[in-house]
């Protein structure tokens, strides 16, 4: 009993402590100049959240955009396609994937996907896709939303492909046989009698991954650019919540009310992660039960 | 014998353990078939081999034909779908899929674009439920999730989702060993009903059902078929000495 509490307790004195530190902020701005204030200038007093929530959610849902739609394939050949021998070795994989350390993406990303966004998909997106909103290339550098949106996609892949995995093994194969004995085939049987069982906890899978990806820190961090500004583009760079974070903590706190800033950015952080977890797990628990 | 099945030389193996061994037998067209024998005697694997069930194991291997009509069932330019559309299961328990009542029986004639509009299709899963007795049932009902019927209700909902895809062959693995007694009469009575228009093989494990049900008989014991003939001659008069004992009681 008291074991199980223990969670519940820490989050709740984290955000208590969180809450008392950043009081000083949030009793001298409203919280809507905090939220949508777009210029972030703390030596001058102005603390605008705007442009580094806009930069999180961006990042976040390029990378879960990227992740999702092979996700879900890999996801539905494993459970439904593949021998079992195929499974018992793409189980460990995932494992392995999930288990490199952040900033192992964080240096892939930055030797391999930000030259790879300047030398290729700029100057691509540049001469064809110019015209689309968010694919204008304002900045000649590779550090952008697009680069931290492909580290983050690869990172969060195997969590995203085991859970989802996970979720169709728990549909019955009872099903599965009831509807292939009238002679439906094997897409026909997925499609019209197991993704619908299954929808909501491909859902929470997805969203679990999300709040994975908006709390990353360090891979995004080495990629984004981390620039204060309203990004308009996915070639632009951004500045991350996370980010902002860990390269500010404990520097310049000289600046009156910067401390209580940062530990705002930090309870913004939380309180989303939180909603997100809770709801997927929510969700899941129906499933695994 | 006017013979509607005809496995020749069947083998099946699950890895490295030989389930079937050497299966020859003829199944009568229109009539009763009954597979009776031991727990673990291959009769779950004969009873799959004749809807390709097998191959959704892995590691099972098959060699022989099954003659469907004089066509092999395995032969490769034989679409499988077709196979099983053709050779429809009752499996052990009730399995309705996770749809309503109305949708589980139009399920299978939906896939294979039977009917031209909706009209038709309400009729036919009217005509279907009829047939399997369940209509007087649940006719109020039809949108409701299939899960709750009855054990009993849903077994027969199975019958008619198999039926509506129009089946020449129906095969029942001991499709009434998680019914109660009167759910049990019902799908009998309904496999003698339909049996004078459908090629029927049921695998069970009570000899009073088999005596009640069967025209002809297969009697299996370790992966072989130890004896098969017409049901009185089976039951009467046993050739083989294992089958003796096995209706008497012996193990
Ligand atoms: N998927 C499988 N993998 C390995 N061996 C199997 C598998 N299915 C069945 N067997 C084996 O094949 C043999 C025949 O099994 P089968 O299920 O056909 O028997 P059965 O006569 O239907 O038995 P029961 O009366 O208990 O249902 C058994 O020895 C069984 O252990
Ligand atoms: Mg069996």
């Amino acid at each position: 009993m008291v074991i199980t509490l223990l969670p519940l307790f820490l989050i709740s004195a984290v955000t208590i402590g969180l809450l008392l530190r950043s009081w000083p902020i949030l009793s001298a701005y409203s919280l809507k100049e905090l939220l949508f204030g777009s210029i972030w200038k703390p030596s001058q007093g102005l603390f605008g959240f705007w442009p580094f929530i806009v930069g999180t959610f961006w990042v976040t849902v390029v990378g879960v955009g990227l992740a999702v739609p092979p996700c879900l394939l890999v996801s539905i050949y494993l459970a439904e396609y593949a021998h079992a021998f195929t499974r018992s070795i793409a189980k460990p994989v995932l494992d392995l994937l999930a288990a490199i350390p952040p900033v192992v993406y964080g240096v892939w990303g930055l030797l391999a996907i930000v030259p790879f966004v300047e030398t290729f998909l700029a100057p691509f997106s540049k001469r064809w896709l110019a015209f689309l909103p968010f694919m204008a290339v304002n900045s000649p550098t590779g550090f952008s939303i697009l680069a931290g949106g492909i580290v983050l996609a690869v990172m969060i892949a195997p969590l995203v492909i085991s859970v989802v995995f996970e979720i169709f093994a728990t549909v019955p194969n009872d099903l599965r046989f009831a509807s292939l004995a009238i002679g439906a085939t094997r897409w026909e049987t997925i499609r019209r009698v197991v993704l619908p069982q299954v929808l909501p906890g491909i859902i929470a899978g997805i969203v679990l991954g999300a709040s994975r990806a908006f709390g990353e820190t360090i891979a995004v961090l080495m990629v984004v650019g981390n620039v204060p500004q309203v990004p308009g583009s996915l070639f632009d760079a951004a500045y991350p919540l996370p980010a902002l974070i860990a390269n500010n903590y404990g520097d310049m706190m000289s600046i009156p009310l910067y401390d209580a800033a940062l530990l705002c950015a930090a309870l913004i952080l939380l309180g989303v992660i939180l909603i997100f977890n809770i709801a997927a797990t929510l969700v899941l628990k129906r499933f695994m039960k | 014998m006017n013979s509607h099945i005809q496995v020749r030389n069947l083998n099946v193996f699950y890895g490295k353990q030989q389930a079937l061994k050497e299966i020859n037998i003829e199944i009568p067209r229109q009539q009763i078939t009954v597979i009776m024998g031991p727990s673990g005697c291959g009769k779950t694997t004969l009873l799959k081999s004749l809807n390709r069930f097998l191959e959704l194991t892995d590691g099972t291997q098959i060699s022989g034909q099954v003659l469907v009509d004089g066509q092999d069932i395995y032969a490769s330019a034989v679409d499988v779908t077709e196979v099983r559309k053709r050779v429809g299961l009752l499996a052990q328990r009730p399995t309705p899929l996770p749809m309503s009542i109305y949708e589980n029986v139009s399920y299978g004639m939906y896939i294979h674009q039977m009917r031209k509009d909706k009209r038709e299709y309400k009729d036919a899963v009217r005509h279907y439920l009829e047939l399997a007795g369940l209509w007087e049932e649940v006719k109020k009902r039809m949108h409701d999730p299939a899960t709750s019927l009855s054990i009993g209700q849903q077994q027969r909902l199975c019958l008619a989702r198999g039926l509506a895809v129009e089946p020449e062959i129906i095969l029942g693995d001991e499709p009434t060993s998680a019914l109660d007694p009167i759910s049990s009469q019902h799908i009998e009575k309904k496999l003698l009903e339909l049996k004078s228009q459908y090629t029927t093989v049921v695998v069970t494990h009570t000899l009073r059902q088999a005596k009640r049900l069967a025209e002809h008989v297969i009697f299996m014991y370790l992966g072989e078929v130890v004896e098969a003939g017409p049901a009185q001659e089976v039951f009467n008069h046993p050739q083989q000495e294992r089958t003796r004992q096995y209706l008497e009681g012996l193990f």
